[in-house]
């Protein structure tokens, strides 16, 4: 089981970092430090501490950086500023090599537009965290086609992904993450890119797959319907600070500012979609 | 006019440093060409040593394998057929030996220097306008300098070859390689792949249709450059282009030339079918 903290990460994307990140740091917003420095301010002062086992949801918009967030989790992005703590040691200690482990054994990911390799199979695609480990072809094959059944693609396994429809390539993502068998997978727009009664039912299995795994999931999501259906506890981002963080029921009921308060409002006279 | 005074010439450094590696480098280029040499003429041996009918079942195969169309084999047989017909099979295999050896060689260093300039900006700030210049530069000047240091014959010839034909492959493995959808490598990384891992499984497969498109590029400007490499005494169908123009045999000049055609024909349709025969479609993933 891990716990991760953020703690204090900045990431500024352009030349002059070091000027922007101490504009940041002294409080100017994202607008001013791009017309001062011609920096890009992604992540301005984000402290998050995601618990172990439950369904953490980044919520924001495009731009707010969510995705940047996220990545910083298994360092595929290097904060300009800041800690990630997993499990109480800082994963930005860890050198190239310790690294690959930490990604290969406590982080998995699913992305927004699949990301699968179009030259594997959809088996050779599941048990890609295995293999990558060193585990054998026929090993690997018994843990692939469990995880397979289990996202309800038996019988796929030897089709390659430009063969499934977009609903089918995300299970095959998810089944990715789940057969790597780490503690941690993030889930960077995983369902954006699908129909509204796929997304429903992948969003479902999640939940299912949640209650019988107890895996540490980091959900990102630019939807608050899907937010608080899915996440026991939400942080809201905007232009890469952290608005407010809580369980869903205190987002609908104390929205922290104007902001939250608008996306409440916003899906008020919809069926309530959280149980 | 351009005042005289204002001349500067690299004429004679340049001569001067021709002349040095001539005389205390000898050996080392003697050594290099005796190797390049042996393997050629290796291969040579093979397809000269080769009944006819083998060269061509072999040759057919290999479209099948390609394209799995039963039209291109069969017109890859009668191609090569009709080249035996017109009296050329000794010399066009000749030839094929000097393209296959170049090709090669190719392979061997276009292929890791396109992998070099896709990854590193430095490298690729330094090669790509050198590829510029290897590809404009007329080749004689080159083939002079190459003859002093390689001697007359074979070598000579596929060096310059290779310096006319390699810069496509290292640009389209280049660009293969950079094509590659970049959330397909960065899911690689984030499973704990290893650069090794990530360039050979995940990176190589994806680019090869744009790598077997640079390899089909640089066969054709190699054949391309038969009839100047028989100038510097390599032998094959080019020698007999050059023999039929000095001797205003026109006739003997358009037989030779229909054979360096049809090499080029059998070799692309066979490299675009290796290109092509991919069963999955990389646009989709």
């Amino acid at each position: 089981m891990a716990d991760i903290e953020i703690r204090n990460v900045y990431k500024i994307f352009g030349q002059d970092a070091k000027a922007a990140l101490a504009m940041a740091k002294d409080g100017l917003d994202k607008s001013e430090i791009l017309a001062r420095s011609g920096c890009s301010v992604g992540l301005n002062d984000v402290s998050l501490t995601i618990g172990a086992g439950k369904i953490f949801v980044i919520m924001g918009l495009s731009g707010s950086g969510k995705s940047t967030l996220v990545r910083h989790i298994n360092r595929l992005i290097e904060p300009t500023s800041g800690q990630v703590v997993f499990d109480g040691s800082n994963i930005l200690d860890l050198d190239a090599k310790a690294l690959r482990t930490f990604r290969m054994h406590r982080v998995s990911m699913v992305f927004q537009s699949f990301a699968l390799m179009p030259h594997r199979t959809v088996l050779q695609n599941v048990v890609y965290g295995q293999r990558v480990r060193g585990l054998s072809k026929a090993d690997s094959r018994d843990i692939g086609m469990k995880w397979i059944e289990t996202v309800g693609l038996s019988g796929y396994d030897a089709k390659f992904p430009h063969q499934l429809s977009g609903g089918m390539k995300q299970r095959v993502g998810l089944a990715r993450a789940l057969a790597a068998d780490t503690d941690v997978i993030l889930m960077d727009e995983a369902f954006s890119a699908l129909d509204p009664l796929i997304r429903a039912d992948m969003q479902d299995q999640l939940l299912q797959l949640q209650q019988n795994l107890s895996k540490t999931i980091v959900f990102i999501t630019h939807d608050l319907d899907e937010a608080l259906r899915i996440g026991s506890e939400i942080a809201i981002l905007k232009d890469g600070q952290v608005v407010q963080v809580g369980t869903p029921d205190d987002i609908l009921d104390k929205p922290a500012n104007d902001y939250v308060a608008r996306f409440v409002q916003r899906r008020q006279g919809r069926p309530e979609a959280h149980d | 006019m351009f005042p005289d005074s204002l001349n500067l010439s690299i004429r004679a450094p340049v001569n001067e440093f021709i002349q040095t590696l001539v005389s205390s480098y000898g050996w080392v280029f003697k050594a290099i060409s005796a190797v390049i040499l042996k393997a050629v003429l290796f291969i040579e041996w093979i397809l000269r040593g080769l009944p006819w009918w083998v060269v061509i079942l072999a040759f057919m195969a290999l479209a099948w394998q390609s394209s799995k169309r039963w039209t291109l084999t069969v017109a890859v047989g009668a191609l090569l057929f009709f080249v035996g017909v017109l009296g050329l099979w000794d010399l066009t295999m000749q030839t094929l030996a000097l393209m296959l050896m170049a090709t090669l060689v190719s392979v061997a260093i276009g292929v890791p220097m396109g992998i070099l300039v896709a990854k590193s900006r430095l490298v690729r700030n330094i090669t790509l306008p050198v590829l510029d210049v290897m590809q404009t530069m007329p080749s004689f000047v080159y083939l002079i300098p190459a003859l002093m240091l390689f001697g007359l014959g074979k070598v000579p010839a596929i060096l310059a070859t290779i310096i006319y034909a390699v810069p496509p492959l290292i640009r389209l493995t280049d660009l293969g390689i950079r094509q590659v959808d970049h959330e397909v490598v960065e899911a690689a990384t984030a499973f704990g792949g290893s650069p090794n891992q990530i360039l050979f499984g995940v990176e190589l497969p994806l680019a090869t249709p744009t790598i077997m498109a640079g390899l089909n590029q640089t066969i054709m400007m190699a054949l391309s450059m038969v009839v100047v490499a028989s100038m510097i005494g390599a032998r094959g169908l080019g020698e007999q282009v050059l023999n039929g123009i000095q001797t205003l045999d026109v006739g003997k000049g358009l037989e030779a030339g229909i054979g360096i055609v049809i090499l080029a024909i059998v070799l692309d349709r066979i490299t675009q079918g290796f290109g092509k025969s991919r069963t999955e479609d990389p646009r989709n993933g």
